[in-house]
């Protein structure tokens, strides 16, 4: 194992892969046959350029060292949560620097390039468990559903804000939500865009375990131990039979949401939060 | 006690027990956001608490332009 530096990251790695990185946005670490996929991007790991970098750089890690990992586990460093979903201040300031039909283009590669990262977590031949706390909102909550398992703090607070910007969730939340729960709670999310506690997801159905405060990764932890005792190819058939991807309706959301970008209504949505002066604009 | 001013009294006790504020200090009409020093995020966590504590679902669209205890009672007593 050689300590290596990777673009100004320390790094370690093995024949297989990169095993562990430091990243300005995210780390991660293999021990044990678990790896360790931590968010630190302050003020709440919102998802923009950097981020998505450093997630493709994951997510091509993760290839190399799948054979030595049965388990990823994704938590949030940060105090505020688990993720508060998109850089929309980014997302803002880079459409208002090129004419309308080159942002549609860029949001459009934008989204392609999250969901190619989203889907390989999805569908990676290991067990995912997201270990989320506080909030949960928008393109986080849509990170935690490509996890097998979520395992929730108590205090975690779930959420699909983007009717108030005039646009759906981008990165496969509608297509994951309908593959995982009922139609009704869908639209509940949806459509009034209110916020949910981790009691009520679980009394849905998506929550897998509620823990007490600041217990979230610990039990993802011990979770992962166990699923560590039993046989890897008998473990990836099982998540395949039992987790389809809906490849068909992710291009559709990806569609539809660009459809929606170029609207006025969307730039003026966007704009009022870019200017917003609350460091949490994306509460309700 | 009614059940209004009960449950008033339960929700100024636990924020003054959460965020640590002497429960003296504390009124029915004071705007919490000055009184408990908290910025949206912290209300949010408020929110949550709210919720386990009596038991309830309580949408973020109900609370819209919400700021004094009293009336944040009022929402809640309207979902016991």
């Amino acid at each position: 194992m050689n300590p290596v530096r990777d673009e100004g990251h320390v790094t370690k790695e093995t024949g297989q892969g990169m095993e562990s990185f430091r990243g300005e946005a995210l780390s991660w670490e293999l021990k044990d046959g678990v790896i360790e996929l931590a968010l630190h991007r302050s003020p709440c790991n919102e998802i923009g350029s950097l981020t998505l970098e450093e997630l493709e750089k994951f997510v091509h890690a993760l290839e190399g060292f799948q054979d030595e990992a049965h388990a990823l586990i994704i938590y949030s460093e940060l105090k505020a949560g688990f993720c508060a979903g998109a850089d929309l201040r980014e997302l803002y300031r880079r459409s208002q620097e090129m004419d309308r039909q080159d942002a549609a283009k860029g949001v459009r590669d934008y989204l392609e390039r999250i969901h190619r990262v989203l889907n390989t977590i999805d569908a990676a031949p290991l067990t995912t468990i997201a270990a989320v706390h506080g909030v949960t909102f928008g393109g986080g909550f849509e990170l935690a559903l490509v996890c097998d398992l979520i395992v929730a703090d108590k205090m975690a607070r779930f959420c699909f804000p983007e009717l108030r910007l005039g646009l759906i969730p981008g990165f496969g939340g509608i297509p994951r939500l309908k593959r995982d729960l009922g139609n009704a709670v869908v639209r509940d999310l949806l459509l009034t865009g209110r916020s949910f506690n981790a009691t009520k997801l679980q009394q849905v159905g998506l929550v897998s375990q509620i823990v007490a405060e600041g217990e979230a990764l610990r039990v993802a932890r011990a979770t992962a131990a166990q699923l560590g005792k039993f046989d890897r190819q008998t473990s990836i058939a099982a998540k395949e039979f039992i987790k389809p991807i809906p490849y068909e309706e992710l291009q559709r959301e990806i569609d539809i949401f660009c459809e929606l970008f170029v609207r006025p209504a969307v730039e003026s949505g966007l704009r009022k939060f870019a200017e917003s002066e609350d460091a949490q604009p994306y509460l309700p | 006690m009614t059940a209004s001013k009960q449950t008033l009294e339960e929700i100024l006790n636990l924020a003054a027990a959460h965020f640590k504020v002497p429960r003296e200090k504390l009124t029915p009409d004071d705007d919490f956001f000055k009184t408990l020093g908290i910025d949206s995020l912290q209300a949010l966590d408020l929110l949550t608490r709210l919720e386990h504590h009596f038991h309830i679902e309580l949408p973020d669209y109900e609370l819209q332009g919400v700021s004094d205890f009293r009336t944040l009672a009022d929402r809640i007593q309207a979902r016991l």
